[in-house]
């Protein structure tokens, strides 16, 4: 894993609204954008607008974190963790496992 | 000022007609020849004097790309209340209705989300109260 993909899983982390979304997919896969937008006014009773949650997507996806499927024609999201474990394998783990040893 | 009609863009006035009648459960209100179209309402049962649902010809080349970009995204092109979604819920999944969200919290409200077949995605809300 090179740096630009460690940048673009870290950056898409480094959000408190991204993390929950990844949060919602993790338990419940295969949503639209109009479900999200749905769940994130039912669970943080703020809502924001499809325009930022869309760009949020949009990063989540470019980090690999969200992966996309079609249902008919709509669009469904859902969480893939794999790139959380090679990030932690490509940096995380260097340093955690340093601290157990000490 | 008051809102006698709205409408949703069908891709097929009769199949239309025959779903939101057939299936939904609403009632037909005017059925008027118009060129190559018809001016077509239905109503609810519960307030046939209520606002009335346009079944509009989507035949503008705008309505497609419009509607695509809004299935794409999940989001529905109109908004029906129910007292029980529950109880509509499993009657329509009965009638073979697909729903795409299947009745969830949402706030103030619960809702679920169907396809109407004639291209919208159509939304159902129970007001939850005191919440």
């Amino acid at each position: 894993m090179d740096d630009d993909q460690l940048d673009n899983i870290f950056k898409a982390l480094g959000d408190p609204m991204r993390r929950r979304i990844l949060d919602r997919l993790a338990k419940r896969p295969g949503q639209s954008l109009f479900e999200i937008c749905a769940s994130s006014v039912a669970e943080d009773g703020r809502s924001l607008s499809r325009q930022t949650i869309s760009q949020h997507l949009d990063m989540l996806e470019r980090a690999g974190l969200v992966q996309t499927h079609w249902s008919g024609r709509t669009k469904m999201h859902s969480f893939d963790n794999a790139p959380l474990r090679k990030a932690a394998d490509a940096w995380l783990n260097k340093h955690l496992k340093k601290g157990r040893a000490t | 000022m008051r809102i006698y009609v709205t409408s949703v863009f069908v891709d097929d006035q009769a199949k239309a007609l025959n779903f939101y009648t057939d299936k939904l459960g609403f009632i037909l209100k005017h059925d008027i020849p118009l060129g190559a179209h018809r001016w077509l309402t239905v109503v609810s049962k519960e307030a046939p004097e209520g606002t009335e649902l346009l079944l509009e010809p989507g035949e503008h080349p705008a309505v497609g790309p419009y509607k695509s970009a809004l299935v794409n995204d999940g989001i529905p092109a109109a908004s029906f209340q129910v007292d029980d979604l529950d109880k509509e819920f499993g009657r329509l999944r009965e009638l073979g209705v697909q729903f795409t969200v299947e009745p969830m919290d949402a706030g103030t409200v619960r809702m679920a989300v169907f396809d109407d077949t004639c291209g919208n995605l159509i939304q159902l809300v129970e007001m939850i109260q005191g919440k």
